[in-house]
């Protein structure tokens, strides 16, 4: 993608010639002088799934200043897992997001395999590339449902939600779970796929294309979605390294950095998929580079149904899983989810449990230090969209 | 990756060297030097992508591990600087100035571990524990037991029972006499 933007790096900026006063770069805030009001968007908002709330100080009905709240979703996660065996952090994991679970599962088991220095059967891993990327074409189709959403086009976020409804019959026919899945362990799966699931998956990925159409014409080509998103939250790549943006946002400023073909793990490197990027840098280019990425999910599990031999083991032996020590030792493993790396760092001491595990998600820096960044100079209506089109998913945050 | 290494093991002495895999590497440099290494990974070596800054307590050494996690775009390799820091005086310079980003991960550990990170901005703000008065609560000694008796009390009507009884007197009194569930590998 290359638009011939006069915008092309470059955000709106503000007149700031009358009010308010700059100094250093810095707006002059008094709330007493009445031309200022302090205001929340948030915790319950269309801007993210999830809790968490943005303190505003507008100017009219412009942003001026913006800090992020978060702490309403903190539920102890990685304290939690300090006093738990290792077997026993796969019904926690995949609570750190809702919209797409397994890249958690993935991490951890990757994690403790890589400590532990397990190999995953063949079969198992292109179960588990399945997995995700049908965890990421549910995300996707999240994230498209919001970002019409904040522009007012609910009935595109109940085509996709209801779209989403039938990926998640297909999880509960593989793993037993719509929403939450525990499907990846150590050493491999759960469960082998049922029989006719790839036929069921083929109808789906057709129907789910033909949606995408509908999508593109009302949504992408729409004459309001282009005027508000182009232009909005402009990342230019130097911002990209120096505020630790990832995936589909640093893509869609021109960084070549998808893990799974720089770093490929499960069955990525037989699969034949190329980088999606777009050198904008704006909301509606991450919007065109999450599109485009929906449909090559959707090529890749096409590509997987193909290639992904029907019979083989699913886990590889493992000791008794209630006595499981792992051998002493730190690693980090990271994947790909549709918001960006979402990694896992995780110490094992030589006990039952680990010392520490840490999740990092890839909303820790675009829902804070760089959504306060882009906030300001824009419009208080476009917030919500603009909070969109940075993929925030706020339980990854605070864990 | 071994000319990196070969080239920063001549910059500072003492460099210890973990592979974990072939894109993974960690190593463990004293506190004086992290800055200096940071700022070199980061504009000489092309480490330019810092993942995360996080910190692990060893209470038995007396002591906290600080890692900065790094990644170079074009060798695709992820380079973890592992730091200790005393357990006492729990402080660590910061290095905000280096990643814009940083001052989140240094607010995050203050309050998590009660690690000081002097001149951070905004690092005495609360991050996710609003109005907490206990000690840091991920630091190992704290007893999430204790602190749960003494804040949360038992409400009435409310009944516990021993896990193991009760799993015993209602769901699996037979489970001695099922039949043993088989694995395909087994």
């Amino acid at each position: 993608m290359n638009r011939d933007s006069e915008s092309k790096y470059k955000g709106f900026e503000a007149d700031r010639s009358k009010y308010p006063q700059m100094e250093k770069d810095k707006p002059v805030i008094d709330l007493e002088s009445q031309k200022f009001i302090k205001t929340w968007q948030g915790p319950q908002h269309p801007g993210v799934t999830g809790n968490m709330s943005v303190e505003l100080i507008i100017n009219g009905d412009e942003i001026v200043d913006a800090k992020t709240h978060v702490g309403y979703l903190h539920r102890g996660f990685e304290k939690l897992m300090e006093r738990r065996r290792y077997i026993q952090c796969f019904p926690i994991v995949c609570r750190i997001c809702v919209p797409e679970p397994d890249t958690n599962e993935y991490c951890v088991s990757a994690a403790m395999e890589d400590l532990a220095g397990i190999v995953v059967p063949e079969k198992a891993l292109w179960l588990r590339t399945l997995n995700l990327e049908m965890s990421r074409v549910g995300s996707f189709l999240m994230w498209l449902g919001g970002q019409a959403g904040s522009l007012g086009m609910g009935a595109i976020g109940q085509w996709t939600i209801g779209m989403r409804d039938f990926w998640l019959d297909l999880f509960e026919e593989m793993t037993g779970g719509r929403v939450y899945h525990m499907y990846m362990i150590p050493g491999g799966v759960r469960k082998d796929l049922p029989e006719g699931f790839r036929d069921r998956t083929r109808e789906l990925i057709v129907r789910t294309r033909a949606l995408l159409f509908d999508i593109e014409k009302t949504f992408f080509n729409n004459a309001i979605v282009k005027a508000r998103l182009k232009g909005l939250g402009v990342i230019s790549p130097e911002m990209v390294t120096e505020y630790g943006i990832v995936g589909p946002s640093a893509r869609a400023s021109g960084i070549e950095d998808d893990i799974r073909i720089n770093n490929p793990y499960g069955k990525y490197a037989e699969l034949d998929m190329k980088m999606i990027t777009s050198d904008v840098g704006d909301a509606y280019a991450r919007a065109e580079v999450r599109y485009q990425e929906l449909h090559q999910s959707l090529d890749l599990i096409s590509q997987i149904m193909d290639k992904m031999p029907e019979g083989g083991k699913i886990q590889a032996k493992l000791p008794n899983v209630l006595h499981w020590k792992i051998p002493a030792g730190q690693t980090y493993v990271k994947a790909e989810s549709t918001r960006g790396e979402h990694g896992f760092y995780m110490v094992s001491d030589g006990t039952k449990y680990p010392r520490r595990v840490f999740a990092r998600g890839a909303s820790y820096t675009h829902a804070i230090s760089v959504l306060e960044k882009l906030a300001v100079n824009i419009s208080i209506s476009d917030l919500a969209a603009l909070m969109v089109s940075l993929h925030t998913c706020p339980p990854e945050i605070e864990r | 990756m071994k000319n990196i290494l070969k080239r920063l093991n001549e910059k500072i002495d003492d460099l210890v060297v973990v592979k974990q895999r072939d894109d993974l590497y960690f190593i463990k440099v004293k506190r004086e030097h992290t800055d200096f290494i940071l700022r070199y990974l980061k504009l000489d070596e092309n480490f330019k992508h810092l993942d995360f800054m996080q910190a692990v307590d060893y209470i038995e050494n007396n002591q906290f591990q600080l890692t900065y996690m790094l990644y170079n775009y074009e060798i695709k390799i992820n380079l973890g600087i592992n730091v200790m820091i005393d357990r006492e005086k729990a402080e660590m310079d910061s290095m905000h100035r280096i990643w814009p980003h940083l001052w989140q991960y240094q607010r995050e550990i203050h309050e998590m571990y009660g690690i000081n990170f002097p001149g951070s901005p905004r690092v005495d703000e609360s991050f996710v524990l609003e109005g907490w008065e206990e000690m840091p609560p991920m630091r190992r000694d704290f007893d999430t037991l204790e602190y749960s008796k003494r804040t949360f009390y038992p409400r009435p009507g409310r009944s516990t029972n021993d896990p193991k009884e009760y799993m015993k007197e209602k769901l699996y009194h037979d489970f001695a006499k099922s039949p043993k569930i088989r694995r395909d590998d087994e």
